[in-house]
């Protein structure tokens, strides 16, 4: 096993939410969302442990996270960018909103800025679609975005 | 518990709590208690209003006033004018985009003079948060009449007979489904519900959770009872921690009051029920990904038969609805299913919520009866295309349906219909699209969508869309070839025929639909190298006309790369090799001087 570099604490706290989940693989993507929300990305250390706390193989583990986009094996920014890329927010010009944000950060989809201070992500829909194009930064949603914006709300977390 | 005299209702949904709405709530709050009124009117966070155009809404009961975009500064005013004095905020009334007269009232508006909320019925009544008020509204009052009144087999009538068919896209018919499942002998049972609205563009799933919750859960009971199940699971995106929030509380308050848990309304009935948390897969919203997913495997899809109804969840029946089906439920048994079935057409009966989006001017969710117009939704819900633009078509079905055009207009929407022509129900979305957007690029965006999602299990769908997008991408660029035309609808005709799943059998049909429809554009990316809506950005630039332009330098401060120069009062010229073609400048300038080539 390699070796873990994880808070001794969160490690507890995760143990105990598998305890919670019975240790049981059929409640693996539930142990996964717990283990995300304690250290915000799931790196190979953190999947190793929630293999071992829920009886299955790391393989297995591996082949979930790598399977949904909600997991994330990379530490998201200080501010995680998400431009929503649903078909209402396209037709309203999310692509060049999000074009705006990967040209001023110099960073790809999926990718942190190397201060790791921004990251950027495409969402799916958020739902907001009367407010097209959506794009969150952190827990606040900016409505109606246009490509000139998006220097404004950097600016805002700089 | 106090008797108001008044009540406040605000949206409480996600689109307008994204703007301020609970900063409305929590001023309306502080001034109604500096006015000392606090113990007669009571704000209410409401589920959507459906209007999220206008959001956020704001309805006063009794008088029902409809408020709208209403900002958290508007309290005092509307606390002071309304309230106190008496007088209707005449500001924040809606204006009729004819008339241009202000509408104080919702059922006045063109938006919603057509709709007939079924699905949607308590959506902006009630709070969700409150089981009382779900009580008060007649609910749970058909699960009570279901175990105490009729056997399962009477109550699977009245859902056949009612002929609801499944909301989540296939169209199946639910009480037929419901007695498959109560057929199958087994130790145990299951009930699932499908809230993993993946459909970009698609909300209404996720509006009923947060807007009535009650709803779904006493469906879920009623569906155990009639299968034969006593547990329940719904199986929730968690990219939707309002509507996770309130389901929780939803089931904490019903089994508090028995109606979840052991021995329901006196009976030897138990049902409980347990939420499971999807992860961002397309996939899972077919049946048998989401049954793995929930085992907490990959979610993966596996040939039926066997259907889940006959072995699902953990090898056992299990019985799969989608939100908006459910939430039909209580309302027929408790109205007939007679009463259900003279609304809507021959084949689909009673209502469907649609998600009304893109560049139409009432954005919003919308419950129309089945048979209703494309025309009627666009026009007269919808108020017609954005800033006076062409239309040019509409996308049904999410990214397993197609576009419909003008000729599609005046065809009644339901399940058959829009099969007919190329497209399909979906969950619901409904993306109106105007003379600005490249239907090549459309179907492209769907291929991509399609080629993220794609589980991988099997070849056709796994390579057979990434070479479609492959091939789409060519065209966009102006490389592709009249080879590449046939080849892209021969490919397309394979992967629906051989795929898997779902997701693959339909995943060709933006391309399919948008060559059949838009054939004249396809030919103008390969023949001439144009793109006739102006969006692919390879086959473009933009240009500023030497005649119109004025020097007022507005386009050269917009735009982002400093590729317009020129001086004050003298034409601006753009920069071809530094221009992005973000279109910044084409959308400032007044007076029409830049132009698309």
């Amino acid at each position: 096993m390699a070796d873990i570099k994880l808070p001794a604490g969160k490690v507890d706290e995760l143990k105990e939410v598998c305890k919670k989940l019975g240790n049981e693989g059929g409640e693996l993507i539930n142990a996964l969302h717990a283990a995300q929300e304690l250290f915000g990305y799931l790196p190979a250390e953190v999947q190793e442990l929630v293999a071992n706390e829920m009886n299955v193989s790391v393989a297995h583990v591996y082949g979930v996270v790598t399977f949904y986009s909600f997991f994330s094996m990379i530490p998201k920014g200080e501010h995680p960018i998400s431009i929503c890329m649903g078909t209402a927010c396209y037709v309203r010009g999310a692509e060049k909103v999000l074009d705006e944000f990967k040209r001023h950060l110099d960073v790809k989809v999926g990718e942190t800025t190397e201060d790791g201070k921004f990251s950027i992500s495409c969402l799916r829909c958020v739902g907001a679609c009367g407010l097209a194009p959506v794009v969150t930064v952190g827990e606040k949603v900016y409505g109606r975005v246009a490509a000139e914006d998006v220097k404004g709300i950097l600016e805002e977390y700089k | 518990m106090a008797k108001y005299k008044n009540h406040i209702l605000v949206c409480g949904g996600t689109g307008c709590r994204a703007s301020q709405g609970e900063e409305i709530v929590q001023n309306l709050g502080k001034v109604l208690e500096e006015n000392s009124l606090e113990n007669e009117v009571q704000v209410v966070r409401t589920g959507c209003f459906g209007f999220c155009e206008k959001g956020p809404v704001v309805k006063m009961v009794p008088d029902n006033t409809f408020y709208v975009q209403v900002t958290p500064e508007d309290a005092p005013e509307i606390v002071a004018e309304h309230l106190v004095k008496g007088r209707k905020v005449e500001r924040l009334l809606f204006t009729d985009p004819e008339t241009q007269e202000r509408v104080s009232e919702s059922k006045d508006m063109g938006f919603y003079k057509k709709q007939i909320r079924i699905a949607l019925r308590n959506c902006g009544f009630i709070n969700p948060e409150n089981i009382d008020e779900y009580i008060a509204r007649d609910g749970y009052a058909a699960l009570g009449k279901v175990l105490t009144e009729m056997t399962p087999e009477e109550a699977i009538k009245v859902i056949i007979d009612s002929g609801l068919r499944g909301r989540g896209g296939g169209g199946f018919p639910t009480g037929l489904k419901w007695e498959i499942t109560r057929k199958v002998e087994a130790e145990q049972k299951y009930v699932v519900c499908n809230a993993d609205e993946g459909d970009p563009g698609a909300f209404m799933d996720r509006s009923i959770l947060e807007g009535d919750p009650h709803a779904v859960l006493e469906a879920m009971a009623i569906n155990g009872y009639c299968t034969g199940a006593t547990k329940g699971l719904i199986y929730i995106r968690a990219e939707y921690p309002l509507a996770i929030s309130r389901l929780k509380i939803a089931i904490d308050q019903a089994r508090e009051y028995g109606l979840l848990g052991t021995g329901l309304f006196g009976t030897d009935y138990d049902f409980d029920v347990e939420l499971r948390y999807g992860a961002g897969a397309f996939v899972c919203g077919e049946e048998t990904s989401l049954i793995h997913s929930m085992e907490g495997l990959r979610g993966e899809p596996t040939v039926k038969p066997p259907f889940p109804s006959e072995s699902g969840y953990k090898g056992m029946p299990t019985n799969v609805n989608n939100v908006e089906t459910y939430a039909n439920i209580p309302v027929i048994l408790l109205e007939g299913a007679e009463w259900f079935s003279s609304i809507g057409t021959e084949k689909s009966k009673g209502t469907k919520v649609f998600a009304l989006a893109g560049k139409v001017n009432n954005v919003g969710l919308i419950e129309v009866p089945m048979g209703t117009t494309l025309r009627e939704v666009i026009f007269d819900i919808g108020g017609g295309i954005k800033d006076g633009k062409k239309f040019k078509a509409v996308q049904t079905g999410g990214p397993s349906g197609g576009c419909l055009t003008e000729k599609h207009l005046d065809i009644p929407i339901d399940y058959d219909n829009l099969i007919a022509c190329g497209s399909m129900m979906g969950s619901g979305g409904m993306i109106v699209m105007d003379e600005d957007d490249c239907m090549v690029s459309v179907a492209k965006f769907y291929l991509d969508f399609t080629v993220e999602e794609s589980c991988g299990k099997c070849a056709p769908c796994r390579i057979g869309n990434k070479r479609l997008y492959e091939m789409l991408e060519k065209l966009t660029e102006g490389k592709g070839t009249e080879e590449d035309l046939t080849l892209l609808r021969n490919l397309s005709n394979v992967i629906k025929d051989t795929s898997l799943c779902g997701l693959g059998q339909t995943s060709p049909n933006p391309v399919l639909s948008t060559m059949e429809n838009f054939a004249d554009e396809y030919a103008a990316h390969v023949h001439d190298g144009k793109c006739p809506a102006g969006q692919c950005k390879s086959l473009m630039q933009y240009v500023i006309s030497d005649e119109k332009c004025i020097g007022c330098t507005l386009c050269s401060r917009v735009c982002p790369v400093d590729a317009i120069t020129g001086d004050k009062k003298e034409p601006h010229l753009i920069s071809q090799e530094t221009c992005i073609k973000c279109g910044a400048c084409y959308e400032k300038c007044k007076f029409g001087a830049i132009s698309i080539q």
